[in-house]
C-alpha cells in the first residue's frame, strides 16, 4: 500500500529511472550483439581461439558486478562516473552468453546441411548467412535472452557509479532502512526481467527456424 | 569431342595424424582414370569405405586431390574457383541435403539464387523442373522437407541439381535411404530422366542391381583403385574377383 502511495507521488521520478535503466540495458545488448555475434562467427572460423576468447569472457563474467563497476571507474574513455561506464560493464556481462550460444548454434548445424551447401556451390559466405546463422538462430536468441535478463539485473547496481536506473532506489533504499523504497526499485526491475524474458522467448520461437 | 568429365591419375592421400600415428597417412583414392560423355552414366559401384564417394568430392573440390587432375568440359578443376565449378555441376545427396528451413521452391532455386538470376526466371525454371520429376509445384512448392515423404524429398534433390542445367551431375546414393518399393519407381523414373536429359553423371551406389540397371558403364572401386571398368554385360562376365563378388550378392 505503502509503495503505490509512494509511485503515486513520484510518478515522473519512477518512470525516468526506468527509463534509464531501459536505456542502459537496451545500448549494452544491442553492442554486446553487435560485437558477440560476429566473435562467434569468428570462432567457428578458427577453432583455435575459442579457448582464449571464452575464457576471457568467462573471466568477466566471474568479477563480482560491483568490483566490475569500480574497476572501470579509473580507467580512460571508457571509465568515469556516469552511464557510459555502466554500459561498458554491462557489454562485458552479456558477451559471454552471446559468444558462446553463437558459436554453439551455428557448430550445431548438422555437416552434411554444410556441405550440400558447399557443394552445391555456396561460398562461406552464403553458408553462414543463408545456413548456418538461420539454423543457429533459435540457440542464439536464447544466448541474447540470457545475457538480456542478466542485464537488467545488473543494471540495478550501475546507480552506485552514478549511471542511475531503478537502482538508484535500491541504494536508497539500503542506505536508508527502508522496505518501501528497496522494492520501488527491486519491482519494476524484476518485472522488466520477466517482459524481457518474455518477449526474447517469445520471438525465439516465432524467428527461429526449429527441427522438430 | 571433350567429354564432360575427364579424371586422370587421381589420388587422395588422407594426412596421417601426426603425433603418435607416426604414418604419412594413407590414399583413400589412388590412380583413379575414367571419363564420362554426355548421356552417359558411369556408376562407381564399390563396397563401404572403397573411395566412391571420396572420389566423388574430389571431382567438385569438396576434397582437393593429392595427385592427377580433374577436368570439366575440358577445363581444369583446379583452375576455376571452387564456387563456380561446384555451380556448374548438379550434385544430389542422400536426403540429408535439403535445407531443412527452405521451402522446396528456395531448396531448387538454390543454384540460380547463387548465380543471381533474376526471381522470375528462377521461379519459372523451379515449376519446369518440379513437373520434370514429377511434382506438382502448386502443391509442393511452399512446403519444408520435414514435410514430405523421403521419395518426395529425394525427387527435390534431383531437381535441384538440375536447376542451373549443369552439364555433368554428380549422385552420391541418391536413393540410399529409400524404402525398397520407393527405391524401385525412383530408378525407373530416374532412368527414364537419364534418356531425356542426355547428361553425363557419375552415380554411386552400393547396390549392384542399381548400378546395372542404371549405369552406361560400370567402374568397380576396390581399397580405393578402380579394379573394373566396362559396360554392365562386361561386368556380368568379368572374372575379377570383385566384380564375381558383387554379382553373387545380387
Amino acid at each position: 500500500m505503502r509503495l503505490v502511495a509512494f509511485y503515486g507521488r513520484n510518478v515522473d521520478e519512477v518512470l525516468a529511472l526506468a527509463w534509464q535503466h531501459v536505456y542502459l540495458v537496451a545500448i549494452a545488448t544491442v553492442v554486446a550483439i553487435l560485437i558477440g555475434v560476429p566473435l562467434g562467427v569468428l570462432l567457428t572460423r578458427r577453432p583455435a581461439l575459442r579457448g582464449t576468447v571464452l575464457g576471457v569472457a568467462n573471466v568477466f563474467q566471474t568479477v563480482p558486478s560491483l568490483a566490475l563497476f569500480g574497476f572501470l571507474i579509473p580507467l580512460p574513455f571508457i571509465g568515469g562516473i556516469g552511464a557510459r561506464t555502466a554500459i561498458v560493464a554491462l557489454i562485458l556481462y552479456a558477451l559471454l552468453p552471446i559468444v558462446r550460444n553463437t558459436y554453439t548454434g551455428i557448430a550445431g548445424v548438422d555437416p552434411a546441411v554444410r556441405e550440400a551447401g558447399r557443394g552445391m556451390g555456396m561460398t562461406d559466405w552464403d553458408l553462414l548467412t543463408q545456413v548456418e546463422l538461420p539454423l543457429g538462430l533459435s540457440v542464439i536468441l536464447a544466448g541474447v535472452r540470457v545475457a538480456t535478463v542478466v542485464s537488467v539485473g545488473t543494471a540495478t547496481i550501475a546507480a552506485a557509479i552514478g549511471a542511475g536506473g531503478l537502482g538508484v532506489y535500491i541504494f536508497r533504499g539500503v542506505a536508508t532502512v527502508d522496505d518501501t523504497l528497496i522494492l520501488a526499485g527491486a519491482l519494476p526491475a524484476a518485472l522488466m526481467a520477466l517482459a524481457a524474458d518474455g518477449l526474447l522467448g517469445l520471438a525465439e520461437r516465432r524467428l527461429a527456424w526449429r527441427t522438430k | 569431342m571433350i567429354p564432360a568429365l575427364e579424371v586422370r591419375g587421381l589420388g587422395y592421400l588422407l594426412p596421417g595424424k601426426g603425433k603418435g600415428d607416426g604414418g604419412p597417412g594413407r590414399f583413400l583414392v589412388q590412380d583413379v582414370s575414367f571419363a564420362v560423355g554426355a548421356g552417359e552414366t558411369l556408376v562407381l559401384l564399390g563396397r563401404s569405405g572403397s573411395g566412391k564417394t571420396t572420389t566423388l568430392k574430389l571431382i567438385n573440390r569438396l576434397l582437393e586431390p593429392t595427385t592427377g587432375e580433374v577436368r570439366v568440359a575440358g577445363a581444369r578443376a583446379a583452375d576455376l574457383p571452387a564456387n563456380r565449378l561446384r555451380r556448374r555441376i548438379g550434385y544430389v545427396i542422400q536426403e540429408v541435403g535439403l535445407f531443412p528451413h527452405f521451402t522446396v521452391e528456395r531448396n531448387v532455386g538454390l543454384v540460380p539464387q547463387l548465380e543471381g538470376w533474376p526471381p522470375q526466371r528462377t521461379a519459372a525454371r523451379v515449376r519446369e523442373l518440379l513437373a520434370l520429376v514429377g511434382l506438382e509445384a502448386d502443391t509442393f512448392a511452399r512446403r519444408y522437407p520435414h514435410e514430405l515423404s523421403g521419395g518426395q524429398r529425394q525427387r527435390v534433390g534431383v531437381a535441384r541439381a538440375l536447376a542451373a542445367d549443369p552439364p555433368l551431375l554428380l549422385l552420391d546414393e541418391p536413393f540410399g535411404a529409400l524404402d525398397p518399393i520407393t527405391r524401385v519407381e525412383l530408378q525407373r523414373e530416374f532412368q527414364e530422366l537419364e534418356g531425356r536429359l542426355g547428361k553425363a553423371m557419375v552415380f554411386v551406389t552400393h547396390d549392384v542391381r542399381e548400378g546395372l540397371l542404371l549405369g552406361t558403364r560400370i567402374g568397380l572401386m576396390h581399397l580405393g583403385r578402380l579394379v573394373f571398368l566396362g559396360t554392365p554385360d562386361q561386368f556380368r562376365r568379368s572374372e575379377h574377383p570383385e566384380c564375381r563378388a558383387f554379382m553373387e550378392a545380387a
